[in-house]
This record gives C-alpha cells, sequence and structure tokens, in this order.
C-alpha cells in the first residue's frame, strides 16, 4: 500500500536510517501468506488453459486481467469506481455522522438516551437490505436510494460502538479531570473522547465492511453507474471476465478500507500498549 | 561504578528545579464544622470537627472502611456533605472548578493517551497560557526526577513512576491544600520508603496543608505533625508528633506512639471480633 509511510509521523523519531521505510515496508510483507493465493492463480490458469474450466463459467486470469485493461483504456472503469467510491464516502459520512453523534450524546446523557436508545434497538433488529423494495418504492433508483441504503447500514456500528466507548471510558478518570478543574469541553476533549476513540474506530472498521457490502447490493438492483451496475450490464451481454474483474474490484476496494481503518487505528492509538510494538 | 552514580544523579528529584523562585502561595487553614455524611440509611460521618492550621501535614488513621476517603472526598470537593461546613482560609468550600485543593489518589489516574508532559499540565485545568504551562509542567516532572522522560507515554511506568508523574500533576497547580488517598497504598517497601521521603521534602519545602490517608500507622507517624483516627464517624482520638525530622523508622519514640496507636486500633477489633472462633 503506497501510504504506508504515513504511519511514520515527522514528530516522531525514526528508529532506523530515515529512507529505508521502503525497504522495510517489503521485508515487512509477509511472503507466505501470500502463497496460497498465488498458488491458486496459477492453479487457476492452467486449469483454464488445460480447458478444464470452460471460459462461459469461469475465463482464466488472463482473460480477466485483459478485461480489466480494456475497461481501464476506454475509461469506464474509473468512472464507475468514482462513482461507487463516492456513493460510498457520502454513505458513510451521513450514516456515520448520525451514529457518532447519536451514540455520544447517548453515552452521555442518560435522558437522551431513554429518548432513543430503544428506538435504535428496534430498528437495529431489520435487516437493511430488506427495506430495497421500499426504498425504491420512495426514491425509485435515484441517488437517495443508495445514500440512504448505505448510511443506514454504517450507522448502527457506528452508533453501538460509540456508546459503548463512552460508557467504558475510566470513572476514575473523569472524576480526576473534574477534580482538577477541567471544563466539560475539556474533559470531553481529554478524556472521553480519547478514551472512548478505540471502541470508535472498530465501529469505523465494521461500518466500512458493511457500507461496500450494502453498496454493492444496492448498485446491482437499482442503478444506472458503478462497478454493481458494471457487473450486471456485463451479466446481460453475457462478459463474464468483466462480471469477475468487478467481484475483484469490490474486494480489492473492501481491502483497502480496512487497511485504511487499520492504518488509522494505528495512528490514533499509538499510546496503547497493544500497538506500540507495531509502531517500531 | 561512575556509571552507576551517574545515573543516579540524573534519577535524583531536582528540587531546585520546582522551587527556583520561592513559592508565594503556602498552606491554607481547613476547618471542618459538625461534617456529616450519609450513604442512603448509612451514617459514615457524624458530627465531625477538625481544624488543621495552613502548612500542617495531618494524617488520618482509621479501620477499613471507617470514612476516611469518605472525609477526604468531601475536603476536595468531589461529594457532597449532608451536613455541616468545610472552610478553608475562612472562606465556604468554593465553587468547583476554583477549589484550593488537588488530590492524588491510591491509583495514578493518568491518562494512558497523553505523554507525561501533557498528564502533568492536566494539574493546570483550565490556564490558558501554553508556554507557561509546559514549562510548569516539565518543572514539576524534574521535580520528581522524570524531566528526562517528559515525551514518553505512561503505560510502561512502573507503578512507583506512575504515582510520581501523579504527584507532579498535583504539585504542578501549587495547591494550598493537598489530599492524599493511600497514594503509597499499591507500592511495594523499598519505592514506598523512597516516595515517603520524596512526599516530605516536596512538602517542607511548599509548605502545604498535607491531609494524608493512610493505613499504614508508621507511614503516617513518619511524615505527620498531628495523627489523627477516626472511628464511629467521629475524631476519637487527636495526637501531635512532635519528632524532629527527617525521622527514622525503628527509632524508640516512633515505636512506642505506633505500638499505641495500634492498640487503639486493635481494641475496637477485640470488642467486636469480626470473624468467630
Ligand atoms: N458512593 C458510596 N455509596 C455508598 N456507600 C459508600 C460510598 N462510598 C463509600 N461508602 C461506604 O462508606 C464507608 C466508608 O468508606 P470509605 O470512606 O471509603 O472508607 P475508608 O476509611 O476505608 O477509606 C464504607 O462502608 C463504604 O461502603
Ligand atoms: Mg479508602
Amino acid at each position: 500500500m503506497s501510504d504506508a509511510p504515513l504511519a511514520l509521523s515527522a514528530s516522531e523519531p525514526l528508529s532506523g536510517p530515515r529512507g529505508s521505510w521502503l525497504a522495510k515496508f517489503f521485508i515487512k510483507i509477509d511472503w507466505l501468506a501470500w502463497a496460497v493465493p498465488a498458488g491458486l492463480l496459477i492453479a487457476w490458469q492452467i486449469a483454464s488453459s488445460f480447458g478444464l474450466i470452460p471460459s462461459t463459467v469461469l475465463p482464466s486470469p488472463a482473460d480477466v486481467a485483459l478485461a480489466g485493461w480494456k475497461l481501464a483504456a476506454s475509461g469506464d472503469l474509473f468512472i464507475n469506481i468514482g462513482v461507487s467510491t463516492l456513493r460510498a464516502l457520502a454513505g458513510l459520512a451521513v450514516g456515520g455522522g448520525i451514529g457518532f453523534v447519536f451514540g455520544f450524546a447517548n453515552g452521555l446523557s442518560k435522558l437522551s438516551e431513554r429518548l432513543t436508545d430503544t428506538t435504535f434497538q428496534m430498528l437495529r433488529n431489520i435487516p437493511h437490505l430488506a427495506l430495497i423494495p421500499l426504498v425504491i418504492l420512495w426514491f425509485g433508483i435515484e441517488e437517495e436510494a443508495k445514500l440512504f441504503l448505505v448510511a443506514l447500514g454504517v450507522f448502527f456500528p457506528i452508533y453501538l460502538n460509540t456508546l459503548h466507548g463512552i460508557r467504558n471510558v475510566d470513572p476514575q478518570l473523569v472524576e480526576m479531570g473534574r477534580s482538577y478543574g477541567l471544563s466539560s469541553f475539556a474533559l470531553l476533549r481529554r478524556v472521553i473522547l480519547p478514551g472512548a476513540l478505540p471502541s470508535i474506530l472498530v465501529g469505523l472498521r465494521f461500518g466500512l465492511g458493511v457500507m461496500w457490502l450494502t453498496l454493492i447490493v444496492a448498485e446491482t438492483i437499482a442503478a444506472q453507474s458503478g462497478i454493481g451496475y458494471m457487473a450486471m450490464q456485463a451479466r446481460e451481454f453475457m462478459q463474464v471476465d468483466v462480471v469477475v474483474f468487478s467481484v475483484l474490484i469490490y474486494a480489492a476496494l473492501g481491502k483497502l478500507a480496512d487497511s485504511t481503518a487499520r492504518l488509522l487505528e494505528k495512528l490514533c492509538l499509538k499510546w496503547h500498549p497493544a500497538f506500540q510494538d507495531l509502531m517500531g | 561504578m561512575s556509571h552507576m552514580r551517574e545515573a543516579s544523579a540524573r534519577q535524583r528529584p531536582d528540587f531546585d528545579g520546582l522551587f527556583r523562585e520561592p513559592s508565594i502561595v503556602t498552606g491554607v487553614d481547613l476547618s471542618i464544622k459538625g461534617l456529616g455524611k450519609a450513604f442512603g440509611a448509612k451514617q459514615i460521618l457524624r458530627g465531625l470537627d477538625l481544624f488543621v492550621p495552613a502548612g500542617q501535614f495531618v494524617a488520618v488513621v482509621g479501620r477499613s472502611g471507617c470514612g476516611k476517603s469518605t472525609l477526604l472526598r468531601l475536603v476536595a470537593g468531589l461529594d457532597k456533605p449532608s451536613g455541616g461546613t468545610i472552610r478553608f482560609g475562612g472562606e465556604e468550600a468554593s465553587v468547583k472548578g476554583n477549589t484550593p485543593v488537588r488530590v492524588m489518589f491510591q491509583e495514578p489516574r493518568l491518562l494512558p493517551w497523553a505523554r507525561l508532559l501533557a498528564n502533568v499540565e492536566i494539574g493546570l485545568g483550565m490556564r490558558k497560557n501554553a508556554m507557561a504551562n509546559n514549562e510548569a509542567a516539565l518543572e514539576a516532572l524534574r521535580a520528581v526526577g522524570l524531566g528526562d522522560r517528559a515525551q514518553e507515554w505512561p503505560s510502561p511506568l512502573s507503578g512507583g513512576q506512575k504515582q510520581r508523574v501523579a504527584l507532579a500533576r498535583a504539585l504542578v497547580s501549587k495547591p494550598r491544600l493537598l489530599a492524599f488517598d493511600e497514594p503509597l497504598g499499591a507500592l511495594d517497601a523499598l519505592t514506598r520508603i523512597e516516595m515517603q521521603s520524596l512526599l516530605e521534602r516536596v512538602w517542607q519545602r511548599d509548605k502545604f496543608t498535607a491531609l494524608l490517608v493512610t493505613h499504614d500507622v508508621a507511614e503516617a507517624l513518619t511524615l505527620a505533625d498531628r495523627v489523627i483516627m477516626i472511628e464511629d464517624g467521629k475524631i476519637t482520638f487527636d495526637i501531635n508528633v512532635d519528632l524532629p525530622r527527617p525521622r527514622h523508622r525503628g527509632s524508640v519514640d516512633l515505636a512506642l506512639l505506633e505500638e499505641r496507636i495500634l492498640s487503639l486500633l486493635l481494641r475496637k477489633d477485640a470488642d467486636q471480633p469480626e470473624y468467630e472462633i
């Protein structure tokens, strides 16, 4: 991942010579972990080349790569990735933002919790994808439909984990802060928010997973652009290679989101003993 | 050998750092009248009276659960009394955020996500001037012998080091009354002795009023000008300890006094055995 060096912030003294992070990064890659996927890929290619797998069922890796290349060359690929990413991030911002605000409010205020928590817990039990027919009735296949579904999906993990994080801030630390005369705002900023952060970041990671899942489904069913739409379109024309390529794109984007969340954890939780050895 | 001496010189608290300029703020009188505190139906403190003149070091002893921590929390404004008054230097216990009292708890209560310097800065509460805060916090850290570790995280520190940071945090705002709730209770014997002498020297320099809750009678006698004992929600024993400082553990005077206080503490036990034999 090209943004790995962000993990070494400029103010941090580096343990090794400054230029060596790239070398270190490649040494850090666990080659053994990649042996199995690489082996599978080779086996797949061989099986396809010898005609063991019909190309109408599963095209060879080379064909998939070629399809990807063509899509990239025509520019469609990047437009669709851009559209999907924008949708995903918009849904994350809306759903995550609302979840964070309510998680925070309900963690701090008993009144707010009594007003809203039961409602959220009830709604949580509805699988949000089950709302697709309703959402299509409401919004058609406009952008609002995808935004609504993604936001709804992302809301719950972020809400629940923020609430949990705030509730589990060490009350002794809060008491200490009060007794040392911190204002409510300073207490929030210096004690409560950092104390809840590990849990909030866990919520974010779950939220990112739900985000892609929701978007894939929503785009497959109700969209006129995006990667899900690209895959459905290809299905109509029996372009199995494009379908497979789309699936791989989703996998890559999901992995990228997860890695970003992990990186964020490493950056924000440098103080945490569990992350200290990772930081080197 | 020389290498060792060097290391210990670096570790030794730099008092002059903290007190380079003579401290203007000194202790404050503490006067408590008719203090009562009940948790539900349980009356913990009833009609407790206590006057501590400015700069005195008072140790509070008593059996576990007698209300020592409760008294200290009331003085620090962490709880509201159900009756009576607490005054500092003639003034009513002040509005929150503006108390002359600082507390050091049994646990260090350091923020794990803040470096040592930032942790000590918390002790300055809402003071705005960032530069001056930084300076003051660093001096306080130097005073407890951790000046060279200001930019480290708290989690790898030992228990004694964490308590030293907590002490720096309590000292940095130059409190007029410092309340300790068994601050050394969780430390090993050697670290404890070191911390006791650190506390004593800090107090001798700054002359704040000190209220130390402890269950260790020897510790109370080593540090305090006066030892009070709480029983049944009241002060039942109040003695001045007129021994020269620094006091030496194992001196005869100290041992005799300790014997006397311990027998008072234990007498209660003989009257009402907790366990049937
Ligand atoms: N917040 C509270 N609610 C109910 N009971 C309490 C509370 N705090 C202390 N107590 C009770 O008050 C008594 C005295 O407690 P404390 O002052 O902590 O004793 P100690 O002298 O050991 O420090 C104990 O019996 C304890 O159970
Ligand atoms: Mg106690």
